[in-house]
């Protein structure tokens, strides 16, 4: 006998609203502002600047 | 009572190995001291892997989100929100134990032999609640308060204490230049830059810096001073901790971690438990680097997934995987650290 009930399978909800956010952000263009910081080296962010 | 064959974990090492080797294929920064810059950086990698270290072919899902918040257009990143809550909760803290360059590195720190090694002790539990307070303070709120006269706000995270940035990327970034300036050396006020090469016109001002100097050949030089310093003395203290304790970074700092952490005891990806054939014989306890109790609570915030627990039961009782192929133990995991940890 295992040492648990079922559970609700959280995850599933979680995910798809995971899925829903990422189509929303990058809807409103946050993956590029991703890009364009990710493709510049940060020195600020390292600490070299 | 179920038949069970015992599960292995095997080859989690390689599987890290290959992931931070993968995530990090661009080898012709390492060689030029450049990042990349293809559209591949428009992902995020799972784990903690700064953008800014040259091999990297994703962005730092951590700095990225700084970077949202911190921007003029967005207070928020629902990108970065939906990216994290979709790997959450479907792996946890999966990633940290298999994906995460980082985590891979403090264990082979820990391997170093050293006769001190420390992972109980008095203010362990309540130093798991600061990668919390890390991932509120420092990720979220001051990068989106703390705004300067543009409205841009600081990655405050990476700024003052990601020792991760300062290991895979200003390291690199700074050998690779082969003319850093002396720690301490007076940085020009205004905005950063790489330094200016002798003979070359002064241009306008890079606000984050560029891999190259547009139409040089040349490495830019970077500047080290105060921040450097700080930055190498966080590093270096990590580095140092985490050959005496069971990634220190992970457990204490690490807001990726937290965030995981709070998603795990949901998480698709599961340690499971058959309680008819555990024997109580208490090697998963004793297995357990992190600290918690695989026996009586499995899917809790601060497991990393590393297997060890599953490893080391005798009867095959623990057992981890997708799914609730032999029902688990769900709600004990959503207890604070202090019901979690042992000591």
């Amino acid at each position: 006998m295992s040492n648990a009930g079922r559970r609700p399978r959280l995850w599933i909800p979680l995910s798809l609203a995971g899925i829903l956010l990422i189509a929303l952000g990058a809807a409103r263009g946050e993956v590029d502002t991703v890009f364009r910081k990710a493709i510049m080296i940060c020195l600020e962010c390292i600490g070299i600047g | 009572m179920v038949n069970a064959s015992k599960q292995r974990i095997r080859g989690r090492g390689l599987i890290q190995l290959l992931f931070a080797a993968l995530t990090n294929s661009f080898v012709t920064g390492f060689a030029a001291g450049k990042i990349y810059q293809g559209d591949l950086k428009r992902l995020c990698h799972p784990g903690l892997n700064c953008y800014s270290c040259p091999g990297a072919v994703l962005s730092c899902p951590i700095g990225a989100l700084q970077a949202v918040i911190g921007s003029r257009a967005f207070n928020l990143s629902l990108y970065l929100m939906g990216f994290l809550l979709l790997v959450g909760a479907t792996l946890g803290r999966f990633v940290c134990g298999f994906l995460c360059p980082f985590g891979m590195i403090q264990e082979w720190l820990y391997k170093i032999p050293f006769p001190w090694k420390r992972n109980r002790f008095r203010a362990d539990t309540a130093l798991r609640y600061l990668k919390y307070v890390m991932l509120v303070v420092l990720v979220i709120a001051l990068p989106m308060l703390l705004v300067n006269d543009a409205g841009a706000g600081s990655p405050t995270f990476c700024k003052y204490v990601c020792p991760a940035g300062t290991l895979e990327g200003a390291v690199p970034l700074v050998l690779l230049s082969g003319a850093a300036k002396a720690p301490g050396d007076a940085l020009p006020a205004g905005p950063l830059q790489p330094q200016a090469l002798p003979g070359l016109p002064a241009g306008p001002p890079l606000l984050q810096g560029a891999a190259v100097l547009p139409g040089l050949e040349a490495q830019p030089v970077y500047q080290t001073g105060a921040l450097f310093t700080w930055k190498m003395a966080v590093m270096a203290l990590v580095i140092l901790l985490s050959v005496v304790n069971y990634r220190p970074f992970c457990k204490y700092l690490c807001p990726l971690g937290a965030i995981y952490g709070l998603l795990n005891p949901v998480a698709l990806y599961r340690l499971r438990m058959e309680e008819s054939l555990c024997i109580h014989c208490g090697r998963c306890r004793k297995a357990c680097l992190m600290c918690l109790d695989p026996e009586h609570r499995q899917n809790q915030p601060e497991c990393v997934r590393c297997g060890d627990c599953v490893n080391a039961c005798p009867t095959g009782a623990l057992t981890m995987g997708f799914g609730d192929k032999r029902r688990t133990d769900e709600t004990a995991g959503a207890a604070s650290p202090a019901r979690q940890t042992r000591g």
